[in-house]
C-alpha cells in the first residue's frame, strides 16, 4: 500500500472517530437536558411552594384569600377517589391480563379484545371524561360525586394495568407451567400457586405506575364535576368532591400571585406523591428482579 | 371391590367434576373481565356518537367545515371547527418538532452508546418525565417557560401556543425515546458486527444500519406520541389560552379541540345544552385523530411483528 493511501486511510478513522466522539457528546447532551428540564420545574416549585407548606396548608379549605386557603379538601378527595379506582380497576384489569394471557385461544375474540385494549390505552384522558359525563353522571344518575369520578379514573387505567399483567405472566417460563400440571394441578391451581406469585412484582410495578397516573389526572375529572370550591369532606361515595390537581388547576388560573404561590405548593405535594409512587415501582421492579432469575 | 372403595371411587369423581365445574366457571368469570375493555370502547363510541348526531341535524355540517369562526356560545354561533382543529394542529407540531428529534437522539445514544450501566440508571429517570401530571407542565408552561420566551420575543402574548407546545414536546421525549430504543435494542447484534467488520464506524452503523431495521418500531413510536400530543389537554388549556381561531401564529393565543372541552365543562353543564353538545362535537373529532393514528401504528407495528417472525 503507498503511503498516501494509508494516511488518507488514517484521516479517515480519525474522522470516523470524531464522529463518534461528537455523537456521543451530543446524545448525552440532549439527554442531560431533557433531565435538566426536570430539575428545574422541581426546583422552581420548591422555591416558590416550599415556604407556603405548613401544617395549616394541610388542613384548610379553600378560601377567597390565598394565605388562608388549604388542601384538606383536595388530598382527602384525592385518596377516596384513588382508592375507589384502585378496588375496581385492579381486580378487574388482573383478572383481564390473566385471561388473555393463561385460557385465551387464538381467535378472532382474542384478537380484537387484544387490539381493542391497545387502543383504549391511546385514547386521550378527556375522551373518557366525556363519555363519563353522558354515561355514569346522567345515565346511570351518579351525579358529581366520589364514584363517579372513581368509576372515570377506573376505565382509564384499565388498560395500563391489563398490558402490565399480560407483561409480567410472559416472564414466567412455560417449564414452572408444564413442571405444576405434571404433578395434577389444575390450571387455576397452577394460576393461583405459582404464576400469580411469581408475576407478583411485575404486577405491582404496573399497578402502582397506574395509580400515580390516577392522582395526577385532572382532565376527565373536570368534566365529570369535580367541585372547585368545596368546604366539607365528602363522607360517603355518593358526595361530591374535589381532588388536588383540580384545586391546583383552579389556584392557576386566578390572575392573582398568592394563589400561583398556593398552586406552586399543591403541586410540589402532587409532585411528591407522584415521584414517591414512581420510585416505589422502580424498587418493586429492582426487588423483584433479583428475587427470580430462570 | 368393597363398598368403601366404591364410595371413595365415587367421592373422587364427584371432587372431579366439582373442579371441572370450578375451572369452567373462574374461566368465564376472567373471560367476562376481558371482555368488559371491549365494553368501555363500545360506550365510548356509543356516547360520543348518540351525543353529537341530533346536532348535526340543527346545524348543518357544512358549517361545521366551511366556517373558519368557532363561537357556539355567542348570540351569533358559529361552528367552524377549523378554528379549534388548526389550534390543535399547532401545538402538536410545535411538541413534535421537540420530542421527535430529542428522543430519536436520546434513543440512538442509550441504545448503541451509553454502557449498560448508565442505561439502568437514565431511562426510568427520563420516563419520570412522563410521570409527572400534566397540570404541572401547564404551571411550568405559563409561569415559566412563557416569562422567559417573553424575554426573547417581546411582543409574544402572555398564553400563546409556543410555550405550550414547547412543554408538551418535552413531556412526550420519553414516549418516542423508550419505544425507540426498544426497537433498536431488537435489532440483533450480528447486523451491528457485520456492519463494523466492514469498517463502519458506531455513527454509521446507528444511521444506516440500527435506525433502518427498527424503523417499523421507530415509526410506531413517532405516532404514539402524535397520538399522544392530540390528545394533550391540561398543558394547553392553561397555557396557550382559551381563544379559538383559525390560523397557525405560535406567538398568540390559541384553543385546541381538547382545551375547548375543559372550558366549556368548568361550569355547571346541564345535559342538552349547547354547550354539552358541543363538546361531543369536538370530542368525536378528537377521537377520529387519534384512532386513525392508533390504527396506523398498530398496522405498522403488525408489519415489524411479521418481519422479525
Amino acid at each position: 500500500m503507498s503511503r498516501a493511501k494509508i494516511n488518507t486511510t488514517n484521516e479517515t478513522v480519525k474522522k470516523l472517530k470524531r464522529q463518534d466522539l461528537i455523537f456521543s457528546c451530543v446524545g448525552l447532551t440532549v439527554l442531560l437536558s431533557a433531565l435538566l428540564v426536570l430539575v428545574v420545574l422541581i426546583y422552581d416549585m420548591a422555591h416558590t411552594g416550599l415556604p407556603r407548606l405548613s401544617f395549616d396548608f394541610f388542613t384548610s379549605y379553600p378560601s377567597r384569600f390565598a394565605e388562608r386557603a388549604g388542601i384538606l379538601a383536595g388530598w382527602v378527595g384525592s385518596l377516596l377517589v384513588v382508592a375507589t379506582t384502585a378496588l375496581l380497576a385492579i381486580p378487574l384489569g388482573i383478572a383481564a391480563g390473566i385471561y388473555l394471557e393463561e385460557y385465551s385461544k387464538k381467535n378472532w375474540i382474542t384478537r380484537i379484545i387484544e387490539i381493542n385494549i391497545l387502543n383504549l390505552a391511546g385514547i386521550p384522558s378527556i375522551i373518557y371524561g366525556i363519555m363519563a359525563l353522558a354515561l355514569f353522571v346522567y345515565q346511570f344518575a351518579l351525579k358529581q360525586s366520589v364514584l363517579t369520578a372513581g368509576l372515570t379514573l377506573a376505565l382509564l387505567i384499565l388498560p395500563i394495568i391489563i398490558v402490565a399483567t399480560r407483561e409480567a405472566i410472559k416472564t414466567v417460563p412455560s417449564h414452572i407451567r408444564e413442571a405444576s400440571y405434571s404433578l395434577g394441578a389444575t390450571r387455576w391451581q397452577t394460576i393461583r400457586y405459582h404464576i400469580l406469585p411469581y408475576s407478583f412484582g411485575g404486577i405491582m410495578t404496573g399497578v402502582v405506575i397506574a395509580l400515580s397516573r390516577a392522582i395526577g389526572e385532572t382532565a376527565p375529572l373536570l368534566t365529570v364535576g369535580a367541585v372547585i370550591f368545596i368546604g366539607f369532606l365528602p363522607t360517603s361515595l355518593m358526595d361530591s368532591y374535589t381532588v388536588l390537581p383540580i384545586q391546583m388547576f383552579n389556584w392557576i388560573s386566578r390572575p392573582q400571585d398568592d394563589f400561583h404561590v398556593n398552586a406552586a405548593a399543591a403541586g410540589l405535594v402532587l409532585l411528591s406523591m407522584t415521584l414517591l409512587l414512581n420510585g416505589l415501582a422502580i424498587y418493586i421492579r429492582y426487588n423483584f428482579r433479583k428475587k427470580y432469575k430462570w | 371391590m368393597t363398598t368403601d372403595e366404591k364410595n371413595k371411587m365415587l367421592n373422587n369423581k364427584k371432587a372431579a367434576l366439582k373442579r371441572k365445574i370450578q375451572e369452567k366457571l373462574i374461566e368465564f368469570i376472567l373471560f367476562i373481565c376481558a371482555l368488559s375493555s371491549v365494553v368501555i370502547t363500545f360506550f365510548i363510541i356509543y356516547t360520543l356518537v348518540s351525543e353529537s348526531v341530533p346536532f348535526f341535524k340543527e346545524v348543518p355540517i357544512s358549517m361545521f367545515i366551511f366556517e373558519t369562526e368557532w363561537t357556539p356560545l355567542f348570540e351569533n354561533a358559529k361552528y367552524g371547527l377549523i378554528a379549534l382543529i388548526s389550534g390543535t394542529a399547532l401545538t402538536t407540531t410545535i411538541a413534535l418538532s421537540v420530542a421527535i428529534p430529542l428522543g430519536l437522539i436520546t434513543s440512538v445514544y442509550l441504545s448503541e452508546y451509553a454502557s449498560p450501566k448508565y442505561r439502568e440508571i437514565f431511562k426510568p429517570l427520563l420516563e419520570l418525565l412522563a410521570a409527572i401530571p400534566t397540570v404541572v407542565y401547564g404551571y411550568f408552561a405559563m409561569l415559566l417557560v412563557t416569562p422567559f420566551l417573553q424575554k426573547i420575543f417581546p411582543n409574544m402574548s402572555s398564553f400563546n401556543a409556543l410555550s405550550a407546545g414547547l412543554v408538551m414536546g418535552i413531556m412526550i421525549i420519553p414516549y418516542v425515546s423508550s419505544l425507540s430504543e426498544d426497537a433498536m435494542r431488537a435489532v440483533p447484534q450480528s447486523l451491528r458486527e457485520g456492519s463494523q467488520a466492514l469498517g463502519a464506524s458506531k455513527f454509521q452503523t446507528s444511521i444506516q444500519v440500527v435506525i433502518p431495521s427498527a424503523f417499523s418500531g421507530i415509526a410506531s413510536a413517532f405516532v404514539l406520541a402524535i397520538s399522544r400530543a392530540l390528545g394533550e389537554t391540561m398543558v394547553v388549556a392553561i397555557a396557550a389560552g382559551l381563544e379559538p381561531k383559525f390560523g397557525f401564529d405560535p406567538f398568540g393565543p390559541t384553543e385546541t379541540l381538547t382545551a375547548y372541552i375543559v372550558q366549556v365543562s368548568q361550569g355547571d353543564l346541564p345535559q342538552g345544552s349547547i354547550g354539552y353538545r358541543t363538546i361531543y362535537i369536538a370530542g368525536l373529532t378528537l377521537l377520529i385523530f387519534t384512532l386513525t393514528f392508533n390504527i396506523i401504528g398498530l398496522i405498522i407495528r403488525h408489519r415489524l411483528e411479521k418481519k422479525v417472525r
